[in-house]
């Protein structure tokens, strides 16, 4: 008990010899251990584990067909016809989402940053879809567009978008639109959420200053908004975008990748190979692939952002 | 010159449109779920498409609730979820203290392995689990998929529970510490208490997040006793896919606890998914 007393009379000395030092070096892998361990045998272990899969044939349906093949599994997928596919999918279902998922977001933080009746309310009912589970979203939207069940189908025949009202995720043109329709109703709320933070973050007294100089609404919108939320947007969507390649859920509970794998990508695929066709191998080399095209992402990203920094 | 714009009523009528067009959007899917749950059976080819049910019966929930497994996947779920929820609330809170209030060699590296795990995609390490998993016997058991459900959830808790650490001041556990207690004392009796909200909040976005994973839940679990809610009614849908009002009144249910917690945790969005948070 003193010495802790003594620790703070002295400001916590760095010394190599006192009891002081070994609290202040000791303590916080104390509170630190449980996480670290856990991470570390559930998620670090595996993934090297995972790494060194894609160099073996590994598949639970042949037992005795194990070992060491080298880079077979990526030649294979060189010849795959169908991840290519799922790769140029990839492109599209992040892609679509994403900028969807963002105007639709924004607009909704700027509507939010002004104070109107029913605020609260409103911000309450239009953050929820984002608490609805994923599984869950996925098979409401797959009913919604369902003619027999869902009114979709029949209001854009209606519209004249479809010439009759039939499921459009039973057609390869047209299937990516479901996944990518449901993904955008989940994913608003949470665009909106960060910007409307981004945007409270904006000194008021500039726009003040914008409208006594006259500015109009559009001018302030662009020359005030936008610059300050610039960084921010930029390191959001980036981000984002790699949460979304990766996110399969939506995809495999409405389509599982069909029809004809028109909405096959890569995380769904890697999914499907390790879980239908108990693949482990060829699944770890579809998954390293994917990992390789999110790290070029990401050096992209890196460079992109140390350019927006020094401009 | 020209007159300001801004309280010109094209203008807010325009905004209230606006607004009503986004709650319309994000409500209209949880009313059509509710809609065809709420239809009954033998009028669900007829009504299927109406916006507006002609009757309305409870029967799709009875069947769910005393005729079918769906109790049980229910009781599943909701043991891996608070489970989990604890767990990581626990071990993030520790983690995210010492991320707040220590300088320490190391440091930096343990936030690089807590962001390293956000980055890479999580199905990569599916079949290696499974085959750990496997090998230890513990295929279609809930501790297994509360074990990894709590690992792949304790890095953002962390900088969850990291930011609420941080919004409470030194001073406080110090003037303790100065006062007697040792620092563990000083945490727990002092600023636990003042975390409590940020505890609670953090137990509400693990519960949110572990609730809905489906895949791993799909690869580890194939027995019908363990199954959790989402594999239960995936299972459900592709046996039986025309009981559609069974279905959805299932659908409903598993909202429930979601919309509680999200209820619950709404205050803390904007912490919550600065930090990270995402559901499965």
């Amino acid at each position: 008990m003193t010495t802790a007393h003594d620790n703070h009379a002295t400001g916590m000395p760095r010394s190599r010899f006192g009891r002081a030092y070994f609290r202040y070096a000791v303590e916080p892998w104390l509170y630190l251990s449980p996480a670290v361990l856990l991470i570390c045998f559930v998620m670090m272990i595996p993934l090297a584990i995972g790494i060194a899969y894609s160099v073996q044939s590994i598949n639970l349906l042949k037992p005795f067909d194990t070992g060491y093949v080298g880079l077979e599994n990526f030649a294979e997928l060189g010849d795959d016809r169908k991840f290519w596919r799922a790769m140029t999918n990839t492109f599209w279902w992040t892609f679509g989402s994403v900028t969807l998922q963002f105007f639709l977001g924004l607009g909704l933080a700027l509507l939010l940053s002004r104070p109107f009746h029913g605020k609260r309310a409103v911000q309450a009912l239009v953050f929820l879809p984002w608490a609805v589970p994923t599984f869950l979203i996925a098979l409401t939207w797959s009913w919604l567009l369902n003619p027999v069940i869902g009114p979709l189908p029949h209001w854009w025949a209606a519209m004249g978008i479809l010439e009759e009202p039939y499921n459009i995720l039973s057609n390869p043109d047209t299937a990516m639109w479901g996944p990518i329709m449901a993904n955008v109703w989940y994913g608003v709320p949470f665009f909106a959420i960060t910007l409307l933070a981004a945007l409270q973050s904006i000194p008021h007294e500039l726009y003040e200053a914008a409208e006594i100089d006259g500015a109009s609404r559009w001018q302030s919108f662009t020359k005030i908004t936008l610059p300050f939320l610039g960084p921010m947007i930029a390191i959001t969507v980036m981000l984002r975008a790699i949460w979304i390649a990766n996110f399969a859920d939506l995809i495999y509970v409405m389509t599982g990748g069909g029809p004809a794998n028109s909405t096959q990508i890569l995380s769904t695929y890697i999914f499907t190979t390790a879980f239908r066709a108990l693949d482990f191998g060829y699944a770890s080399a579809i998954a390293v692939a994917l990992l390789g095209v999110l790290l070029v992402y990401a050096a992209i990203l890196l460079f992109v952002r140390a350019k927006l920094v020094k401009t | 010159m020209a007159a300001r714009t801004r309280n010109a009523p094209v203008l807010s009528a325009g905004k209230y449109l606006a607004v009503a067009f986004y709650v319309a959007f994000a409500l209209f899917p949880l009313y059509w779920l509710l809609k065809i749950a709420l239809t009954p059976e033998r009028l669900i080819y007829s009504d299927g498409t109406a916006l507006w049910p002609s009757t309305v019966t409870l029967d799709n929930f009875r069947t769910v609730i005393f005729a079918s497994d769906f109790l049980g996947y229910f009781g599943n779920s909701v043991i891996v979820s608070l489970t989990t929820a604890a767990a990581t609330s626990m071990i993030a809170a520790a983690a995210g203290y010492a991320f707040s209030r220590f300088a320490f060699r190391g440091k930096r590296w343990v936030v690089v392995l807590m962001l390293l795990t956000q980055m890479f995609p999580l199905l990569m390490i599916i079949a290696p689990i499974y085959k750990i998993v496997a090998s230890l016997g513990m295929l279609n058991s809930l501790t297994s998929l509360i074990v990894v459900y709590t690992a792949f959830n304790i890095p953002f808790a962390t900088f969850l529970m990291q930011s609420f650490f941080d919004g409470i001041p030194k001073d406080l556990e110090e003037a303790a510490m100065i006062d007697g207690c040792t620092r563990f004392q000083a945490l727990r009796k002092v600023i636990l208490p003042l975390t409590l909200p940020g505890l609670a909040a953090t137990l509400g976005f693990v519960f949110t997040a572990a609730w809905s994973e489906l895949l791993f839940a799909l690869m580890l679990i194939n027995s019908n006793d363990a199954m959790t809610f989402p594999v239960g009614l995936l299972t459900f849908v592709s046996k039986f896919s025309v009981d559609w009002g069974q279905m959805m009144a299932a659908g409903v249910l598993a909202l429930i606890p979601s919309c509680l917690f999200f209820l619950f945790i709404q205050r803390y969005l904007v912490q919550g998914l600065t930090s990270g948070a995402v559901k499965g």
